[in-house]
Formats: C-alpha cells, sequence, structure tokens
C-alpha cells in the first residue's frame, strides 16, 4: 500500500538500527512528545531494537490522557442532561473521571455518540435542532483547526444548539515544564509531526537556544522513528542542538497558515491545568468571549462538579517523563485496560495501555 | 460458585452491563467464565469451543446457537439474514462438523418494514440452500417499537462430526503450522463504514460466506492431524488465537508480513486507528495443523472458492505458553494481547 509500505521496509529499518548502533559511544536519554509515536515504537517493536544504551521516555503528547479529571467529570455532567447529545472521538469514551466514564454514562441512558470529526457533530446539531449537541474539543494543535471551523461554520449557519467542551492544549508549554523541571533528565526531544505540520516549528527554535536541547520533528511511521533517533542521537553525539525536520514530506517551518488563522480567530491562548502534572500557564486555548455562545461550559451548569483524584495512579510521574508503567505499583494489578485509575492506560495513545497491549505487562 | 446467591462479577465493578461485555474480548470472556460457565457447569459447555459436542449412540453431534445484533441490517456483502445462516453453519464447522438442521428464533420490532423482513428472510433462504441445510423449526416474537434494534435473529444448529476427527483447542502443539484461509477484518471495517457513514473510495464488502464445504475438503486432507479450527468472528484474529493459546498452554508466533488483508480495508484501519487483528471476521478459518499436512491442507484450501488466498501466518511454539507473538513488518517484535472491549476510533 502507497504512503504506509514505504516507511515500513525490513531492510531500511535494520539499516537505520545499525547506523544508530555504529554512532551511540554513551547513554541517551530522548523523549518522543506524542502518544502516537510511543505507540508504534512499541507495536513495532522498535524499543527491542535500539541499542540498550538509549533510553526512550514517553512524552506528554496524550490528549486523552493529560484532559484534566474535571473536565471529564463536567463532560459526564453535561451528557446526562436530558435532551443532550454529546459527542466524542472514540477514545475519550472509556477515560475513567472521578466515579464514571462516558461509556458507562451511555450504558444507563445518556445519548452519547461516538463522531470522526468535530463537523459529524455539528451535522448532529442541524439534523437535531430541538436537542443540544456538545462536542468534546480535547486534543493539541492537530485537532484544533477542525474544532474551530466546526465553531466557525456554527456561527455562519446560525445554530443555536451547538456547542464545545474545550480542553486544548499546546506543545511548547508542556516542553519548558518538562525542561524547567529539577528533575529532567530529557536530552533530545521527537516533536510530533502533525502538531508542527499545522503550527510549524518556528516556536521550538527558541527552546532548543535556552535549553541547548535537540528537537526532532518526527513523524510516525517506523522508518520515520528511526530516521528520527538518528537525527537526535547525531545531533547529541556532536554536541549540535537546534530544531531539524525529519518529516518533511508534511511539515514546513511555517506550518498551515490559513489554519492558524482560524485557531486564532476563534481561540486564545489560556491557563489550563493538565491531568496528572497540573497547572501550565499559557498551555490551552478556550473559545475567545465573541465565540462564548458555543462554550458549553458557559451553557450548561456545571457548578456541581467536583473532581477526586486516584491516590495510587502515578500518571503524572509517567507524562513527564520521570517514571515509566511498570514502574506503577498498580500497573497491570489494581490497573488494567478494565479498570483504569488514570488516563494513560485507557487511551490507545496512553503510555501504561501500550506497556499493557503489548505485551510490557508481565 | 454454582447454586451461589451472589454474582460472580462484583456489583461494585460493574453494576451493569457495559457494551464491552459484548465486544468479545476480556471482558465478554470474563461473563462466560465467571458468571456462565460456573453457573450451568457441565462438561460439554466447559470445553467452550464454540459449540457443544455430545455423543449419541457411537455418533458425535456439535450443538451450537448463536445471535445476531447488526446494524445496519443490509451492508455490502450481506445482511442479518444470511449472517445468522453462515454464523451457525461456521461454528458447527469449527467442531469439525457438517451441519444437519438448523432453528431460527426472530425477535422483530414493532415497525419493522414487512419489506425488510421479506428481503432477510429470503436472504437466510438462499444462504442456507447454499449449504444444504435445511431450516427446521423456529420461533417468531414481537417487541414494541424503541424496544428492538428492528431485527434480532437467533440460530441454532446440529452437525454431525465425521469418523477420526477431533478438534478442539487444547490439540495445538508446538511446530504446528497456523493457517487461515484469505485475507482479514473485511466484515467488521465494511460493516463499520456503512454505519458509520465512512465513504471510502473503494467499497468494502463483508467475507461473510459458509465455510462448511471449505472445512470439509480440509479435514478430507488432514483428517485428524487438523487439531484445531476457529472462525475469527468478534474479536477478531488476535482474540481467537489468544484463546487458543491459553486453553492449550502453548505459546503462537505470527508474522506480521504473511497475514493478508486487502489493501482497501488495510487502509481503512490505518486511517481510523484499528489494528487489523482485532476486527471481525465472518468468512474466515484459522486452521492450526501438524506440520506434516500443511502443505496438503494448504493446497486443499486454495483449491476451494472460499480459500484462494489462504496462506500460512505463523507457529505454534514452546516458547511464551497462553501468548501470541507476533515479529513486526520491521522485524520487532511485539505481544498480541486480547482486547479489553471493542476497540475505538483514534482522535488524531
Amino acid at each position: 500500500m502507497r504512503f504506509v509500505d514505504e516507511y515500513r521496509r525490513e531492510a531500511d529499518a535494520q539499516k537505520l538500527v545499525r547506523a544508530i548502533e555504529k554512532l551511540v559511544t554513551r547513554p541517551w536519554t530522548i523523549m518522543e512528545i506524542c502518544g502516537g509515536q510511543t505507540h508504534n515504537l512499541i507495536k513495532f517493536g522498535i524499543d527491542r531494537l535500539l541499542p540498550s544504551s538509549i533510553t526512550l521516555v514517553h512524552g506528554p503528547g496524550c490528549p486523552v490522557c493529560v484532559t484534566p479529571l474535571e473536565l471529564i467529570d463536567k463532560a459526564i455532567c453535561i451528557a446526562q442532561q436530558p435532551n443532550v447529545i454529546f459527542t466524542s472521538f472514540g477514545d475519550m469514551l472509556r477515560v475513567p473521571g472521578s466515579a464514571s466514564d462516558l461509556l458507562s454514562a451511555r450504558a444507563q441512558g445518556a445519548d452519547v455518540r461516538m463522531v470522526y470529526s468535530p463537523l459529524d457533530a455539528l451535522a448532529l446539531a442541524q439534523k437535531h435542532p430541538e436537542r443540544e449537541v456538545v462536542f468534546f474539543a480535547v486534543g493539541f494543535e492537530t485537532t484544533a483547526p477542525g474544532n474551530a471551523m466546526a465553531v466557525w461554520q456554527a456561527k455562519q449557519l446560525g445554530l443555536r444548539n451547538f456547542s464545545i467542551l474545550c480542553a486544548h492544549v499546546l506543545v511548547p508549554p508542556a516542553m519548558r515544564a518538562i525542561l524547567d523541571s529539577p528533575d529532567n533528565h530529557i536530552q533530545a526531544f521527537l516533536a510530533a509531526g502533525h502538531v508542527c505540520t499545522v503550527m510549524g516549528t518556528r516556536e521550538y527554535e527558541p527552546i532548543a537556544e535556552r535549553y541547548r536541547i535537540p528537537i526532532v520533528v518526527t513523524g510516525f511511521e517506523p522508518l520515520d522513528l528511526l530516521q528520527g533517533l538518528h537525527m537526535a542521537l547525531k545531533a547529541l553525539e556532536e554536541g549540535r542542538w537546534g530544531v531539524e525536520i525529519q518529516y518533511t514530506r508534511s511539515v514546513t517551518p511555517d506550518g498551515n497558515v490559513a489554519a492558524r488563522q482560524l485557531m486564532h480567530q476563534v481561540f486564545e491562548v489560556c491557563d489550563r491545568q493538565w491531568r496528572g502534572i497540573g497547572l501550565i500557564p499559557a498551555s490551552g486555548y478556550r473559545l475567545r468571549p465573541a465565540w462564548a455562545d458555543f462554550d458549553a461550559e458557559q451553557r450548561f451548569d456545571l457548578s456541581g462538579v467536583v473532581a477526586q483524584e486516584s491516590s495510587v495512579c502515578i500518571a503524572g510521574q509517567i507524562l513527564q517523563g520521570l517514571k515509566k508503567p511498570p514502574q506503577c505499583p498498580a500497573f497491570g494489578t489494581q490497573c488494567t485496560p478494565e479498570h483504569p485509575l488514570g488516563a494513560p492506560m485507557v487511551s490507545s495513545e496512553g503510555a501504561c495501555a501500550a506497556y499493557y497491549q503489548y505485551g510490557q505487562h508481565s | 460458585m454454582a447454586g451461589s446467591l451472589q454474582c460472580p462479577i462484583p456489583i461494585s465493578d460493574y453494576p451493569v452491563v457495559t457494551l464491552a461485555h459484548g465486544g468479545g474480548g476480556r471482558l465478554s470472556q470474563m461473563l462466560i467464565e465467571r458468571l456462565f460457565v460456573p453457573t450451568f457447569a457441565n462438561a460439554a459447555l466447559e470445553a467452550l469451543h464454540d459449540g457443544a459436542i455430545l455423543e449419541l449412540e457411537g455418533a458425535r453431534l456439535a450443538f451450537s446457537t448463536d445471535s445476531f445484533t447488526v446494524s445496519p441490517l443490509f451492508f455490502p456483502g450481506g445482511d442479518i439474514g444470511s449472517l445468522a445462516i453462515h454464523g451457525t453453519v461456521n461454528d458447527l464447522a469449527m467442531c469439525g462438523a457438517w451441519p444437519l438442521a438448523l432453528a431460527a428464533g426472530f425477535i422483530l420490532e414493532e415497525g419493522l418494514p414487512m419489506e425488510d423482513l421479506w428481503r432477510i428472510v429470503l436472504s437466510m433462504q438462499r444462504a442456507a440452500a447454499e449449504v444444504g441445510v435445511p431450516v427446521v423449526t423456529g420461533d417468531t416474537k414481537v417487541v414494541e417499537r424503541g424496544k428492538g434494534d428492528g431485527i434480532f435473529i437467533n440460530t441454532t444448529g446440529l452437525g454431525v462430526i465425521p469418523p477420526g476427527v477431533h478438534i478442539a483447542p487444547q490439540r495445538a502443539a508446538p511446530g504446528d503450522i497456523v493457517l487461515i484461509n484469505g485475507p482479514i477484518a473485511e466484515h467488521g471495517i465494511a460493516v463499520m463504514s456503512q454505519r458509520e457513514g465512512l465513504a471510502f473510495e473503494t467499497e468494502l464488502v463483508s467475507d461473510s460466506a459458509p465455510l462448511a464445504d471449505l472445512v470439509a475438503r480440509v479435514l478430507e486432507v488432514g483428517g485428524s492431524r487438523v487439531h484445531v479450527l476457529r472462525d475469527p468472528t468478534r474479536g477478531g484474529v488476535a482474540s481467537a488465537l489468544n484463546e487458543i493459546a491459553a486453553k492449550a498452554c502453548v505459546g503462537i508466533r505470527l508474522e506480521e508480513e504473511r497475514i493478508p488483508i486487502g489493501d482497501a480495508v488495510r487502509g481503512a484501519c490505518e486511517i481510523l486507528g484499528l489494528d487489523p487483528l482485532y476486527v471481525a471476521n465472518e468468512g474466515k478459518c484459522i486452521a492450526i495443523v501438524a506440520p506434516e499436512t500443511a502443505d496438503g491442507v494448504l493446497e486443499a484450501m486454495r483449491a476451494h472458492p472460499r480459500g484462494v488466498h489462504a496462506t500460512p501466518i505463523g507457529e505454534v511454539v514452546n516458547e511464551h505458553p497462553g501468548k501470541v507473538f507476533m515479529r513486526s513488518r520491521i522485524g520487532g517484535l511485539r505481544v498480541v494481547d486480547m482486547l479489553s472491549g471493542e476497540q475505538l476510533p483514534r482522535i488524531c
């Protein structure tokens, strides 16, 4: 299959693995930002092909994992109200809130529907003018353009029954938070190719300069990941830092200008709580006041929602790369995909789920 | 556990049934193993095969039942009627049995167009005629509007197992070859693309088909050296192989490169972030056979219209008992685990 097979050729992968082996003279620790990268590293067994001196640390780039508990609880609260159709991407449905999750809310009668795009939610709002249709707008800069477009179109169409529960988060502030941590041991980043397809790479340059760290914007296929790792390791071995693009078939330094303009029109930067990590200043998007009519938090009374996090789960340390899933006392015992204590066990991009599913739990 | 008044599935964990309990993964297994089997405890049930095997005056009969709920009722490559016949015929075939007779139960929702019911019944008739199995008894109930999804069908089948045939998951042995009769994940993706209104450039067609004749050919060639047969329906190839590995206490090693999958299905899975190994099939048969008969069985499969693309996909090994491993396309190794519920498409 075109655009897939050429990035999964064994001979090329082995060539890159050998080049990495030849290149590396000492231990290095590299963080891949995005959960999609984490999954493919483990799914294709790349972690087991690399020299043991290289430690891969899984980053916070899983929107499902970092969406704060309080917003999950708010989502469930909205979904349970009569007359609401609550729509969400599939992998948010199983994420545990304080007491329940959206799938359980559905089993108990809430009208929760899985959609593939915020525009599908918009179509539902048009089809059911008598119902309130709410879309759970989670994600990094990758999903923000689509969500901005849905809100923009809702306004053009004059829809009064469509709103989003906005939980957008941004990558660069999270990278800064990780690098500022006194426990930080990350020496290079694989930045997320899809995020940079939208945002470009310019905002990463000051980070690379200030922290003197190599940042390689990397794709998601096995050869992308191996090549991104090779580029990062080469920079580390040569003592260089700066921003490089591995994912050149999609990423340019300026990104997608039209998408960014629309995002800027609809969203503004705000402080945001990250699940397991805490408040990171200027790390999220919320709707601008001019778009408040489409803000589910304004349309519904959510004053009764109080979030309560599990005390055992170490999701925060995992998302910051301080610990790996098997180091959690609950991993694979109290916390499994059937009984997740924290979001990284549930999301298809979550590090704990990746370790569990691809067999590192026993 | 039998006779106990306490529900074996802690109420605190699952106060209500969720869709994942029917997804064919870990939660479905929990319902079966912790609630149903210990309650109805008996040897035929405890074999946990696709059907029960009963001995009657020297003859061995396979007895199987399956209920069908599918939305939409009509999908490319089939409908709930043909699916209901194929499903039970195939469950019997996976016991090594030739189907003798079927029973059909219908639960109809008030308001179902008579035209739809007629199409479904005709489709069942055609599917049964293709196999040559009569539908000999049945039942009909109608529920109020809103209490059913148009139509639910249950089919139950009785089949006879030829002498010398012994199919059981426990018979998978190290050295055995794992064969499949063609490309995977077609049914699940076809139904999903219809249900969710996903438009792909190529039409995705369900593989729903009866496998009795194919299995008969396989057994003619392989006989008692055919150890396990399994149709990887809900939960897909991954769940079926995990169940076999666990029951036989053997490891199974797959080669990703060898697993047949059509480009359209593979593309849809890539786009949706689904792993085809966990997607349902309705016309596929996994055969685990002794190595000395693998070539012969493969040839028999390929000579049959339902097995033209048959291929070996892996082998049974001594290592990692109870687990399924796969060598990825790029040479890495990973575990292929059971899923806990249904796969959900990803955000990005």
